[in-house]
């Protein structure tokens, strides 16, 4: 999905990392390996998923979101691994 | 028979890889979203939710412990608050432990007396052991009773994550897991418990590192020695803010050097993939109070307690034998502390100093009461009433200078941790090769940083 220029509504595929504080996105695939990927299908983070990205931490990372009413941080690393798509509008 | 099935295993698994080339498919995707899916349409049958309070407490809250200029002012204050709570506290309780148990003393005295009891006897179960498990415990006891709780408290209510959550960044640059800030400030009430809490870190890797690391913030059985040598430090200045601030940067020392091995460790002995960080941020909760003091005491106080009077026990028999065995003129305590000397001087100390570290292996607490034993050759661990006594026994009597004191405090700060540390780091770690570069690291780097800070001073005439 590319970013359709000129329209007011786009459907963007992100990194969560990248997703703005206080906007939330659809999981669109999960690109992490081995041990870290079961740890995030173990917190619901399958395709699919609305998250939210919460806050971030004073230093800049982590940052938290929600996830199925919980609320989890990731590092910029596994935060970079999670797709998501997210409506702008 | 077992052809057979081998056969038919390995056709099934050639079936699988052509229906699935490559796990390309990703099945356990597939699977654990179709679970996800179906838990979720279960659930908006079955469970209502009440309706969301108006004012997101969580929210606020959140905003101003995790914010860029709140967050660090914030959980330095709590902590704070937790210290001095800690030393302003345990005072009392301890002096009424010390002469309840003190006044036991007594008693078995006067029942070795009425017994006819042979003086060896006497000195040996009563002045070596009972006397030393009176100190431990009653140095021990109260602070961790106060400081266990508190922290448990902060525990419950959701707090603690929230900490990781703003040091993280700090740690990361380290090498290390951000949890293991909480695992540190554990340490500030007893090493041997911050070495349990290092479970709360998933990734063997960095749960090592905070637990080879955890003995550079000084415990409650450090801090009475620390504050002590302050104030002779400041002595006649007549201010308690300097012994503080002194103090103060000890601390701050202590978790530089922390970071500063934790980074080492990370990018040697202990070299590998920094594992993923994933910290839930649990909801904000109402403590309860009962549970939370039952769990402490039990858990933790009570636990940390036993390990430390099982290491005491036989330390104070061996240091009452040290010191009352005569060897010509002298103790072998004496004998001990004259053939540490050239190296103890070396590194700004003196023989009795080193000895006392040594002897203090299975307590911090006993240090000080060891040296000031040694000093007054009295072959029974006495206190002293007040920092002048001790600063006229130390500096007047025994030549000590500012760079004693200070490199005392260092080697105090950044020495071997405690026997009963050491134990449960065997315990936690199930190695010994991990247990012994436990104890050799920390002395290392005293040695040095003790060496340079003594030669440096000498050197440019500072003393």
């Amino acid at each position: 999905m590319k970013r359709s220029r000129g329209s007011t509504i786009t459907n963007e595929i992100m990194p969560l990392y990248h997703l703005p504080i206080g906007k939330s996105g659809v999981v669109s695939s999960i690109e992490a390996e081995g041990i870290t990927r079961r740890r995030m299908l173990d917190l619901g983070l399958v395709p699919g998923t609305k998250v939210e990205a919460l806050r971030v931490s004073p230093g800049g990372d982590p940052k938290a979101y929600k996830i199925r009413g919980a609320v989890i941080a990731f590092r910029e690393k596994e935060g970079s691994q999670i797709m998501v798509k997210y409506k702008e509008g | 028979m077992s052809q057979y099935c081998s056969t038919r295993f390995a056709n099934i698994l050639h079936q699988v890889d052509s229906l699935n080339p490559m796990g390309k498919l990703h099945m356990n995707d597939t699977i654990v979203s179709s679970i996800y899916n179906a838990t979720e349409n279960i659930s908006q049958q079955v469970v209502s939710q009440r309706e969301k309070p108006k004012i997101d407490w969580d929210k606020k809250l959140d905003d101003v412990l995790t914010s860029r200029v709140f967050g660090f002012p914030s959980m330095l204050l709590l902590l704070g608050m937790i210290f001095w709570l800690t030393v302003a506290g345990a005072n009392v309780p301890s002096a009424m432990i010390a002469e309840t148990l003190f006044w036991g003393q007594d008693r078995l005295t006067d029942l070795c007396n009425y017994l006819h009891a042979p003086a060896w006897f006497h000195g040996f179960f009563v002045e070596g052991i009972y006397r030393c498990l009176a100190w431990v415990i009653s140095v021990m006891l109260p602070p961790m009773a106060i400081f266990f709780p508190c922290f448990t408290l902060l525990e419950d209510l959701g707090y603690l994550p929230r900490v990781a959550f703003n040091l993280d960044r700090l740690f990361k640059k380290a090498g290390a897991h951000g949890k293991q800030s909480l695992t540190m400030s554990m340490g500030f009430g007893c090493n041997a418990a911050g070495i349990i809490a290092c479970r709360i870190i998933e990734s063997p890797r960095e749960r090592m590192i905070a637990m080879l690391t955890n003995n550079f913030v000084p415990c409650n059985g450090r801090f009475p020695t620390l504050i002590a040598l302050a104030g002779i430090l400041v002595f006649g200045m007549g201010n308690t803010f300097g012994a503080t601030a002194i103090v103060v940067g000890i601390v701050l020392l202590g978790i530089a050097v922390t970071l500063a091995v934790s980074w080492t460790l990370s990018k040697t002995l202990l070299k590998g993939v920094p594992s993923s960080f994933t910290l839930e941020l649990p909801p904000y909760r109402k403590p309860q109070i009962g549970k939370i003091i039952v769990r402490s005491i039990f858990d933790r106080t009570l636990f940390v307690l036993g390990r430390a009077v099982c290491v005491a026990a036989p330390a104070g028999a061996v240091t009452w034998l040290l010191a009352n065995i005569y060897v010509g003129d002298l103790s072998i305590l004496a004998h001990c502390a004259h053939w540490l000397n050239p190296f103890a001087t070396a590194l700004g100390l003196d023989g009795f100093i080193l000895m006392a570290f040594i002897l203090g292996l299975p307590a911090n607490e006993i240090v000080l009461p060891i040296l000031i034993m040694s000093y007054l050759a009295t072959g029974s661990m006495t206190e002293l009433e007040s920092i002048e006594d001790l600063y006229n026994l130390f500096v007047v009597q025994h030549d000590w200078t500012w760079l004693t004191a200070l490199c005392m405090m260092l080697f105090s700060l950044l020495h071997y941790p405690c026997g009963t540390t050491l134990w449960t780091i065997r315990k936690e770690s199930g190695s010994s090769k991990w247990t012994v570069l436990a104890a050799l690291i920390p002395l290392g780097i005293a040695c040095t940083i003790c060496f340079i800070v003594a030669q440096t001073a000498r050197a440019l005439g500072w003393v």
